[in-house]
């Protein structure tokens, strides 16, 4: 689904390399879990396959099923099935919640050569997964995330996931923020979606999620680069002992 | 006092080239006194105060300068599928044929061009008054120029709640035309009516519109100035508010190398509420200027300001907007806000808010600001899978949503929005 190879990226305005080499192959239907310590640069590889403006790819490659997603637009690799759960939604003022998420669903359809979604479709369908994620009307007509509480936030990014559908789905600390309930809900959200069809990498700093949502295998990202690649008890072990005893194992 | 060299000889040249309409009628005396308003005045320089941003000097000159006309295509006129009162002007010149009947349930039109032909009272008493006590303490020649020299107009005097919308319609079909157009509009004590105006009208148009709006009247005003790049508009709303009266008024400007749109508002009754709203949008040679002298004369009024300007490749945006509350006009609620969204470097947004207050039981609040479309939000749009340019013109829409929320009619307004993604979609 992806593969990510030795990539190198580095900040665009000053002298910075980031990502210093990751590796990393995501099959369908797997779910894999990033942790890593602060500042390792995981939000920074997530903004990089996502396509945001102020990175500069100096070396390596990204491919999303065995298409390069480095060359195209950040929507374009959105309508290839891509979607990032941002670690920090932003507000949009002005715009809609509803509105934006009907734009988007028919930008991808339209992009991918598909139907629009009829109004009256597109509103039985969000309500029915708004419901799910306890999102009320309200918050479907307030404008984007504006105002919206951090865990509110975060379910909208879910909302958000589920009404797109992507093949790919990239979850940036999805859980910071989260009350226990909303945890399990989120949780809820991800386990619905996944098939076979679709992967999930599942960025986090806790053992808590990864209870809900099980992961197959588990990296560990420190200094921009993956150092060690395990089962579900890797996360256990940094749980428990934190990252000293991996890094030191790596060095 | 003597004017300074070049006004007076701006002020000359042109009065010299220009003649009162034959058959001025009732309206001859206010003419006559215009004129003089005029050449006491001297037409505007760019070293007045209250032109400093915007040059006038295009304005003044004996011909207007030509403009081409604009080709809308098969797009489907504004205000299409609202039901209305249609008055056509050409070039300023008043097409009977295609208007409709001057007739309708709760008002009384007529024209400025019969005042020869019959004597209309409140006409009399309304044509240049507005506009004369306009000039204090502020001069606004261009608007006495208007009163002047106005070859035509329409005449309304709303008795009751107007049966349907009044829409003017201004179209321009000759590159050089230069109208003048004065339109009187009388509200008696409870009456409502509303006003549409959209199109060119003209190479150059000034335009006046005077509004009396008497105790308990509501007054609505929607106006669409026409996309022809080249031309020019001056105008002026002069509009007096009685107590519990309501005056309403939305400008959507899009194109127009040169616009001034001046409101001078005075709400002299206890309780009545003033609003005026703009939205604008300039791409390259396009200078647009909103502004706005409202007067606080009564207790517990409420004015509000609410400018937004979209400018690129250059476009330049002026705001001047003053709230003026007067000595015992306690409870003034006074409210402006004037902003622009700059989508590149090139584009200038100068902005002049100014508050003045006698009262010390008043709540007025300003602010101005002009920003660059935010690349977050821009891209978090963009990662949901919106391209840019649509993802951009949402970014723009809700930015000029304020301004547009100040359009109470649903339909108006949806047809408002419908225009400016229209205009945003052919500049993707
Ligand atoms: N635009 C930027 N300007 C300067 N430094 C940056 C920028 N973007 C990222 N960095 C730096 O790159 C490093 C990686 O940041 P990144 O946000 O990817 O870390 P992270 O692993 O997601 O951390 P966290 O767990 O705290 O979310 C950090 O040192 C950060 O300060
Ligand atoms: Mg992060």
């Amino acid at each position: 689904m992806l593969e990510i190879k030795n990539l190198h990226v580095k900040l665009e305005e000053e002298d910075k390399q980031i990502l210093k080499g990751v590796d990393l192959k995501v099959e369908p239907g797997k779910v894999h879990a990033i942790m890593g310590p602060n500042g390792s640069g995981k939000s920074t590889l997530s903004y990089v396959l996502s396509g945001r403006d102020g990175y500069e790819v100096t070396d390596g490659s990204a491919e999303l099923e065995g298409e390069d997603i480095l060359e195209m637009e950040p929507e374009e690799r959105a309508a290839a099935g891509l979607f990032l759960a941002f670690q920090y939604p932003v507000e949009i003022p002005g715009v809609g919640n509803m509105t934006f998420l009907r734009t988007a669903v028919n930008s991808q359809r339209k992009a991918r050569g598909e139907e629009e979604i009829s109004a009256a479709d597109f509103l039985k369908l969000i309500r029915e997964k708004a419901k799910s994620l306890k999102i009320d009307a309200d918050m479907l007509k307030r404008p984007v995330n504006v105002g919206f509480s951090g865990g509110e936030k975060k379910r909208n990014e879910i909302l958000q996931m589920a009404m797109l559908e992507p093949k790919m789905c990239i979850l940036d600390e999805t859980d910071s923020g989260l009350d226990v309930d909303a945890m399990k809900l989120v949780a809820e959200g991800v386990n619905a979606l996944r098939d076979a069809g679709r992967a999930f990498l599942v960025i986090t700093h806790y053992q808590r999620l990864l209870d809900h949502i099980k992961p197959d295998v588990v990296h560990i990202m420190a200094d921009g680069k993956i150092v060690k690649t395990g089962g579900p008890e890797l996360a256990l072990e940094v749980e428990n002992n934190g990252y000293a005893d991996i890094l030191a194992e790596v060095a | 006092m003597a004017l300074p060299k070049i006004k007076q000889d701006t002020t000359d040249t042109l009065l010299s080239s220009m003649a009162m309409p034959d058959g001025a009628g009732w309206s001859a005396a206010a003419r006559a006194d215009a004129l003089a308003r005029v050449q006491k005045m001297g037409l505007p320089t760019r070293r007045d105060e209250y032109w400093k941003y915007t040059d006038p000097a295009t304005l003044t000159t004996v011909a207007a300068p030509p403009a081409a006309t604009f080709d809308v295509g098969d797009e489907t006129p504004l205000y299409d599928a609202i039901d209305r009162l249609k008055i056509v002007f050409v070039d300023g010149v008043f097409d009977a044929a295609a208007s409709d009947d001057l007739t309708m349930a709760g008002v009384t039109i007529s024209r400025l061009a019969e005042a020869g032909e019959k004597d209309i009272h409140w006409a009399k008493d309304l044509y240049g008054t507005l506009e004369a006590k306009g000039q204090h303490p502020v001069e606004r020649p261009m608007a006495a120029l208007n009163t002047a020299y106005a070859t035509d107009g329409i005449l309304i005097h709303a008795t009751a709640k107007a049966e349907k919308p009044i829409s003017l319609i201004y179209h321009h079909k000759s590159e050089e035309s230069d109208a003048i157009l004065h339109h009187c509009v009388k509200l008696d004590k409870g009456a409502e009516l509303t006003i549409l105006e959209n199109g060119p009208a003209a190479a150059r148009f000034n335009k006046c519109m005077e509004i009396d709006v008497a105790d308990g009247a509501a007054f609505h005003h929607i106006r669409a100035q026409g996309r022809d790049h080249e031309r020019r508009a001056v105008t002026h709303m002069f509009a007096r508010l009685g107590t519990e009266s309501v005056y309403k008024s939305f400008t959507l400007t899009a194109n127009g190398v040169l616009t001034r749109n001046e409101t001078v508002l005075e709400l002299t009754g206890d309780d009545a509420v003033a609003h005026v709203a703009g939205a604008a949008m300039g791409d390259g040679d396009f200078h647009h200027d909103d502004t706005v002298f409202i007067t606080h004369d009564a207790v517990n009024c409420e004015s509000r300001q609410v400018f937004k300007k979209v400018l690129r490749n250059g476009a330049v945006g002026v705001f001047q907007g003053k709230i003026l509350v007067q000595p015992g006009a306690q409870k003034t609620d006074g409210y402006q806000i004037s902003q622009s969204l700059l989508l590149d470097e090139d584009s200038q947004f100068l902005a002049k808010p100014e508050l003045e207050i006698y009262a010390d039981d008043v709540a007025c609040s300003h602010g101005s600001t002009s920003g660059a479309i935010d690349e977050e939000a821009l891209f978090y749009l963009r990662s949901r899978g919106v391209p840019k340019g649509p993802a951009q013109d949402l970014l723009v829409l809700a930015f000029l949503a304020e301004a547009i929320e100040e359009i109470d009619d649903e339909d108006i307004a949806a047809d408002i929005l419908t225009r400016l993604e229209g205009w945003l979609a052919r500049r993707r």
